[in-house]
């Protein structure tokens, strides 16, 4: 018999590497290698498919409206549109095939938006701060910012949040 | 009067464009507010916390619901008591006082001087009760089939709580998926203006419905007699209450009360706050909560696990905020607003653990706990009603066209057990389309019909399929019978009421 851990995001509300992986949420290694991919946290059966029409490349595939997202990897160009879209800001741009550094595009909704050029708080998924990170690029859509931020190599996977000043 | 200003000036989803300046007063202090808010929040973005005493232990009252639900706001205005404040706009010169017991009238002249509004009579195809997103997607349904419709609506303003729903809908693109709820009740609000056939009567509430199929509707200065020839209810929901000591200490507002004031009218509703309750209202309040620069110390959930999505749950998560499952609150203290609240672990059988007490200085305690449908008026009407703790409370016996037990009286939305506002606005869908089915010709009868069985497949094979709304699916399963069995319970409980 085969033990399979408990997933516990539902309890904590952190999802681990580990459990994107076993969902087929995470792309395989020889694809997170080659450049920026998209990475869609989105582990549960929702009600919802707003990524797969505005995807320009058409790589996310859903057989019904609550079924998990699936990436076809080698068609994923990591634009970021679904970053954008993504109602439940679960939509993140990973890219760590670069030597000097990795670089993570996030949604942001929170004041103040930063500028191209700013250090920022870099965050994990469980809000601690991971370090300091530069702004590389920002765009907008429907008041979603859509951040693109350098940091340090190996945080790639780690990084989900910014913050240009500490929360009150 | 305090010197304060709660106002949110910049917000990064929300531009708040306040309307013109008027004064009016509040227990002889001019206060200064802006075209488009209401009494009551006007008053608490000045600081205002106390709203009324309650009137046999003078206990102090601050805002809770804030969309018409409670009585916490009730204040008299113009001379008139029991006014719900938090429905009531701003206007120059008005003269508002709070209640320190039962509302008195303050001079026995205005009942003198009182002229009733003369009755006007109104028959109309449909007669919708409710404008939130269920009632307005019914109401543009039934007019696409040429049917004359009236909404009624007890706030000053049309969308109901898509009003203060910040986030983007989750769903798909043609169900508005991707918009965010108020762009939501924004293009709702400027297809039905563009409607002829669509009447709206707002600042009005739907009072009671009576023998031969009138529904009475009264509204300020205005009193209507409404014969419809289907009547759709979707009044929605309230929130739920939890006992704990100083419950009733201003500070301690509904979650969703909390997001009218900041995010319909952009105040903020208060600076640190404690949720109770981890479901997606619990959850989406404390990531809208920093949105308006208020910090949120945890949110705290007695079950072992989140009660909301996973993804509402990452947001807040991202940011540090706690979610602390196992805990509850065991009391809050303040002299006449939330100090200080303190939680408590609980063991599997919801035990307080002694000794695993932490303290949070909030100034703000949001429940979030969860909604109860308002079924008050269906229940009136005569509907048979069932309670069903998975949907809430006690909600209407339906068919899958949302028909009750009344007669031609449909029901759409919350009212009907609590889901969220995309399966809302598919009801109304569905509801207008079986009342149009019935009441155009034969050609068009068909197609409405077809249209609403292919809804009706989506929401309950498709929708409803996510194990995340399982439990108010099997809900909704238990208080949906056949026409067969409708008829039963109509002869069993005949209703003196019908439409049609």
């Amino acid at each position: 018999m085969i033990y399979v851990e408990k997933f516990t995001f539902r309890e904590t509300g952190i999802i681990k590497l580990e459990e994107l992986k076993r969902l087929n949420l995470l792309p395989p290694q020889e694809r997170l290698l080659k450049g920026p991919v998209a990475i869609l946290e989105c582990p549960e059966e929702i009600p919802c498919n707003i990524c797969v029409p505005f995807c320009p490349s058409k790589a996310i595939q859903m057989e019904s409206i609550i079924a998990l997202p699936k990436i076809v990897w080698d068609k994923c160009t990591g634009c970021g549109i679904c970053v954008a879209v993504c109602p439940g800001l679960a939509a993140f741009v990973v890219d760590i095939s670069k030597q000097d550094a990795d670089y993570v595009t996030i949604p942001h909704e929170l004041l103040p938006v930063p500028r191209v050029g700013d250090k920022v708080m870099i965050l994990s998924r469980s809000g601690e701060i991971l370090g300091e990170g530069v702004v590389i690029r920002v765009w907008e859509r429907n008041k979603t910012y859509v951040i693109t931020i350098k940091v340090p190599k190996g945080l790639g996977l780690e990084v989900r949040a910014i913050l240009s000043r500490p929360l009150k | 009067m305090p010197h304060i200003d709660r106002r949110i000036y910049e917000h990064p989803i929300i531009t708040f464009n306040r309307g013109k300046r008027v004064i009016f007063y509040f227990e002889g202090h001019p206060i200064e507010a802006y075209e488009g808010e209401s009494v009551a929040v006007a008053l608490y973005a000045l600081g205002v916390d106390v709203f009324s005493w309650s009137p046999k232990f003078s206990r102090p009252r601050g805002p809770f619901c804030m969309i018409g639900k409670c009585s916490s706001c009730f204040m008299t205005i113009n001379g008139v008591p029991n006014i719900k404040a938090c429905k009531y706009p701003v206007q120059e010169g008005l003269v508002v006082e709070r209640q320190r017991s039962w509302g008195l009238l303050a001079k026995s002249s205005i009942l003198e001087d009182y002229k009733p509004a003369s009755s006007e009579k109104i028959e109309t195809d449909v007669l919708v009760i409710g404008g939130g997103p269920a009632g307005l997607i019914a109401a543009l349904t039934a007019a696409n089939y040429d049917l004359n419709v009236v909404i009624v609506d007890e706030h000053f303003k049309l969308g109901g709580q898509l009003l203060k729903q910040t986030h983007k809908f989750f769903g798909n693109v043609e169900l508005f998926g991707g918009l965010r709820g108020f762009q939501i009740a924004e293009e709702l609000a400027k297809k039905i203006a563009l409607e002829k056939r669509i009447r709206v009567l707002m600042s009005t509430i739907a009072y009671g419905v009576f023998r031969g199929g009138y529904v009475g509707v009264v509204g300020e200065n205005a009193h209507y007699i409404i014969k419809p020839k289907a009547l759709i209810i979707a009044t929605g929901a309230q929130e739920k209450y939890l006992d704990f000591p100083n419950n009733d200490l201003p500070g301690v507002i509904g979650a969703g009360g909390a997001q009218t004031i900041m995010n319909e009218f952009g105040v903020k509703p208060g600076e640190s706050a404690l949720i109770v309750g981890s479901g997606n209202v619990g959850l989406i309040v404390a990531y809208q909560l920093l949105q308006a620069g208020v910090r949120v110390r945890a949110v705290i959930e007695i079950l072992p696990e989140i009660g909301g999505w996973f993804i509402h749950a990452a947001k807040i998560r991202r940011y540090g905020i706690p979610i602390l499952t196992r805990h509850t609150i065991k009391y809050v203290e303040g002299d006449v607003r939330v100090r200080k609240a303190t939680i408590i672990a609980v063991d599997e059988k919801f035990n307080p653990l002694p000794g695993t007490e932490k303290e949070f200085d909030v100034d703000l305690v949001l429940l979030a706990i969860g909604l109860e449908p308002d079924s008050r008026l269906a229940i009136q009407a005569g509907a048979v009603v069932k309670y069903m703790p998975e949907l809430g409370g006690f909600v209407p016996v339906r068919t899958r066209f949302l028909e009750t037990t009344v007669k031609n009286m449909y029901i759409a939305g919350d009212i009907s057990g609590i889901e969220e506002a995309t399966a809302a606005m598919l009801e109304g869908k569905i509801a207008s389309l079986a009342i149009a089915s019935r009441l155009v010709d034969t050609s068009r009868s068909s197609k409405a019909l077809e249209e609403a069985e292919k809804i009706l497949k989506f929401l309950w094979e498709e929708y409803r399929a996510s194990p995340l709304l399982l439990r108010a699916k099997r809900g909704k399963e238990a208080v949906t019978i056949s026409i067969n069995e409708l008829e039963v319970l109509r002869k069993k409980f005949p209703s003196p009421v019908s439409f049609g």
